[in-house]
């Protein structure tokens, strides 16, 4: 059991390039701590410069109240799952995750008695004597796992452990990943891909983007309140919404209709800024939650498409006039390959999540409702969110800032 | 189409057959020969009228002594240490050519490419004299070091190129499991590394059995001598009978032992030893 604290810790790379750049994250001891961001952002060169894999260029790297900079892996008591899975391939599954324990000198008995739990627990009871090249992208997957949970470390360092799984099994691991996490209590840092994992594993989930930490926050927090469009736009699926607006005289002129200000957000200066609403922030008007329905928002739209996933109705459509654009969101959209993020990428396309009793169908005109509450509104120059209410402490809905308080910048918040 | 297949596969059994008579009919000719007595060995027929073990008496307990003996034992000997040391540094220089990044690498590639391409009978003369100057010649190391310059390149080669397959992150997830990295090089990188490095004794041992020019070039006596030099050197039971049983039989007996090395090592080189380690 230990913590873990980065203090402004660099890697540069042998040709100059910057792949984190001091970075600061303090992991409690027991903690489940998550990093995500888009590929190339430097996930696993940090993770691999905690496991001591990589040399830290600048800064300070904490494990306990050591500082390990200079210690060898093997001093550092961590366990890795890496991302290319590096399994031996020369023994079988029960000599791989059976290695660590071997070289710790554990009797035999035990070794056999704890490889044989963890397979029980990843499924791989039946392939224990088989050579990797034999199983399946997600049986070594879970080999890999197994080699890190059959130990009893200080840290839990895993790279995209679920990565090749199929759906049902990828879920089932999560749950037994946060089991094993929970039971035996041990620090975690976790890299990933995946939103859900990100979402629903983590004690804190950090952000990252190019090398450096954009929010560290509960998975609520980074949902409900990101400091800036970078964050917005990659928590949660589908991605947030962005539109161009414009604030005055305490009002936000979306693309389709003028809403009121945001309470959280009253005497914001009035100017350009780019508006995110989250799909679930709309609703079929005629479904939409009667207590809210007073100060909210309605308006008509030009159903293009919907899609029923069962529990939910996805509805696409499209609005005139320009889309929002910002360095930000296009990092995002390279990254998810355009299709996660309609707002960003496409031409003027909304996604809204409706319940499953919308009447909306493809190509019909259906009135929807907008939670005008739950806008979030971001600067256009530096991406960063604004909060009239930032300055009083709090973003409670109800707490009316003054106009003087109303500046952007909310960069540092978290 | 399946007419079409079963042709093909007769074509291929008709083309393979060809090859593989061709390729051990001159072997079975000299098994032929070492078989038969010296009145019989110009008789034209590949089953020996009368199988006699004469020339094989002959060369080991014949009238040339132990010349044949002796030449084995230079053999065995050359082979193994030129094979060893060969071997060794071209791992160290394969090593460091697959894990490291340092200017004049690819010099170190193209220079040991040069070398091997220099036919061996244009050093032969110059070597000749140098090794009567330093006193190198007709003596083990004499052969020893020819032998090794010979085939480093090529074992620098073939092990960089079974090195550069390795993924070397085993080597830090080793060091993640609580290995020290010797511990991570001997239980992870050797038994990864070893099917590369047998191979590449088996073509440094074959290079250095098989010589001739060397051989006969830079020894003279059973000092130094090597099988293939001493075959040379072999003589009929009369000023007027040429040799030919004992070379057979000769020729027989040296392929033996690069047989039984290939055999033992064949079951070390397995391919795709890698396979399954990362995702690929
Ligand atoms: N040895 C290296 N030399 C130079 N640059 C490197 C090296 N290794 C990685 N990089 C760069 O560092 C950046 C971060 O790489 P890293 O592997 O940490 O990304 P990541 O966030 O884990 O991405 P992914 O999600 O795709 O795994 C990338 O832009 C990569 O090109
Ligand atoms: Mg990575």
């Amino acid at each position: 059991m230990a913590s873990i604290q980065l203090n402004h810790v660099t890697k540069r790379y042998a040709d100059g390039f910057e792949a984190v750049k001091g970075i600061d994250l303090e992991v409690a001891d027991g903690e489940f701590v998550i990093l995500v961001g888009p590929s190339g952002c430097g996930k696993s060169t940090a993770l691999r410069m905690i496991a001591g894999l990589e040399d830290i260029s600048d800064g300070e790297l904490r494990i306990g109240d050591e500082v390990v900079n200079d210690k060898a892996p093997k001093d550092r008591d961590i366990a890795m799952v890496f991302q290319n899975y590096a399994l031996y391939p020369h023994m079988t599954v029960r000599e791989n995750m059976g290695f660590a324990l071997k070289l710790a000198k554990v009797d035999k008995a035990e070794i056999d008695r704890k490889v044989e739990e963890a397979a029980k627990i990843l499924d791989l009871t039946g392939h224990l004597d088989r050579k990797p090249a034999n199983l399946s992208g997600g049986q070594r997957q879970r080999v890999a796992m197994g080699r890190a949970i059959v130990r009893d470390p200080a840290v839990f360092l895993m790279d995209e452990p679920l990565s090749n799984l199929d759906a049902k099994l990828r879920v089932q691991t999560r749950t037994e990943v946060s089991r094993i996490q929970q039971r035996l209590g041990t620090t975690m840092i976790y890299v990933t891909h995946d939103q859900t994992e990100a979402m629903t594993l983590g004690d804190r989930v950090a952000v990252m983007r190019a090398g450096t930490i954009q929010q560290v926050a509960s998975p609520k927090e980074l949902y409900d309140h990101p400091v800036n469009l970078f964050v917005a736009g990659f928590i949660g699926s589908p991605a947030m919404n962005f539109f161009p607006a414009r604030l005055s005289g305490g009002r936000v002129h979306l693309p389709f209709g003028d809403v009121p200000l945001p309470a959280s957000l009253r005497g914001a200066p009035d100017g350009q800024v780019i508006a995110g609403v989250r799909p679930e922030s709309f609703e079929d008007a005629e479904l939409a939650p009667e207590h809210h329905k007073g100060e909210s928002f309605e308006f008509d739209a030009e159903v293009e498409l919907v899609e029923s996933m069962g529990s939910e109705l996805y509805a696409y459509f499209g609005y005139e006039g320009e889309t929002a654009s910002s360095d930000q969101l296009e990092e995002i959209a390279a990254d998810a390959g355009l299709a996660d993020v309609p707002g960003a990428g496409e031409t003027g396309r909304v996604v809204a999540r409706l319940s499953p009793e919308s009447k909306a169908a493809s190509g019909q005109a259906t009135r929807l409702w907008l939670d005008v509450e739950r806008i979030h509104l971001f600067d256009p120059h530096d991406g960063s969110r604004l909060s009239a209410a930032k300055k009083s402490g709090s973003v409670g809905a109800d707490q009316v800032a003054t106009p003087a308080s109303g500046t952007n910048g909310a960069a540092d918040a978290g | 189409m399946s007419e079409r297949t079963s042709k093909k596969v007769f074509s291929w059994t008709a083309v393979n057959t060809v090859i593989v008579i061709a390729a051990l009919f001159p072997v079975l000719w000299i098994l032929s020969l070492s078989l038969k007595s010296a009145d019989t060995v110009t008789d034209g027929r590949l089953i020996p009228a009368k199988f006699s073990l004469d020339n094989y008496e002959g060369i080991f307990t014949g009238s040339g002594g132990d010349v044949f003996t002796k030449a084995l034992f230079n053999s065995l000997g050359i082979a193994i240490i030129a094979t060893l040391i060969a071997v060794t540094l071209a791992a160290m220089a394969a090593y460091a050519i697959a894990r490291l990044n340092f200017p004049g690498k690819t010099v170190i590639l193209t220079a040991a490419l040069a070398i091997a391409m220099f036919p061996p009978i244009s050093v032969v003369g110059p070597l000749y004299n140098l090794w009567r100057q330093l006193g190198l010649f007709d003596t083990w190391q004499g052969l020893i070091i020819p032998y090794m310059t010979f085939t480093l390149p090529l074992a620098i080669y073939t092990l960089s190129a079974f090195f550069r397959e390795i993924p070397w992150e085993l080597e830090q997830a080793a060091q993640v499991d609580g290995a020290t990295p010797f511990q991570a090089f001997r239980k992870i990188i050797v038994p990864l590394a070893a099917p590369g490095v047998f191979t590449t004794a088996i073509l440094v041992f074959i290079f250095a059995w098989n010589d001739f020019v060397f051989a006969i070039s830079l020894t003279s006596t059973e000092r130094a001598q090597t099988v293939p030099a001493a075959i040379s050197s072999f003589t009929g039971a009369s000023q007027f009978s040429a040799p030919t049983g004992s070379i057979a039989a000769a020729a027989v007996i040296v392929t033996i032992p690069i047989i039984i090395m290939v055999l033992i090592f064949q079951r070390r080189i397995v391919a795709g030893l890698t396979a399954g380690a990362v995702k690929g």
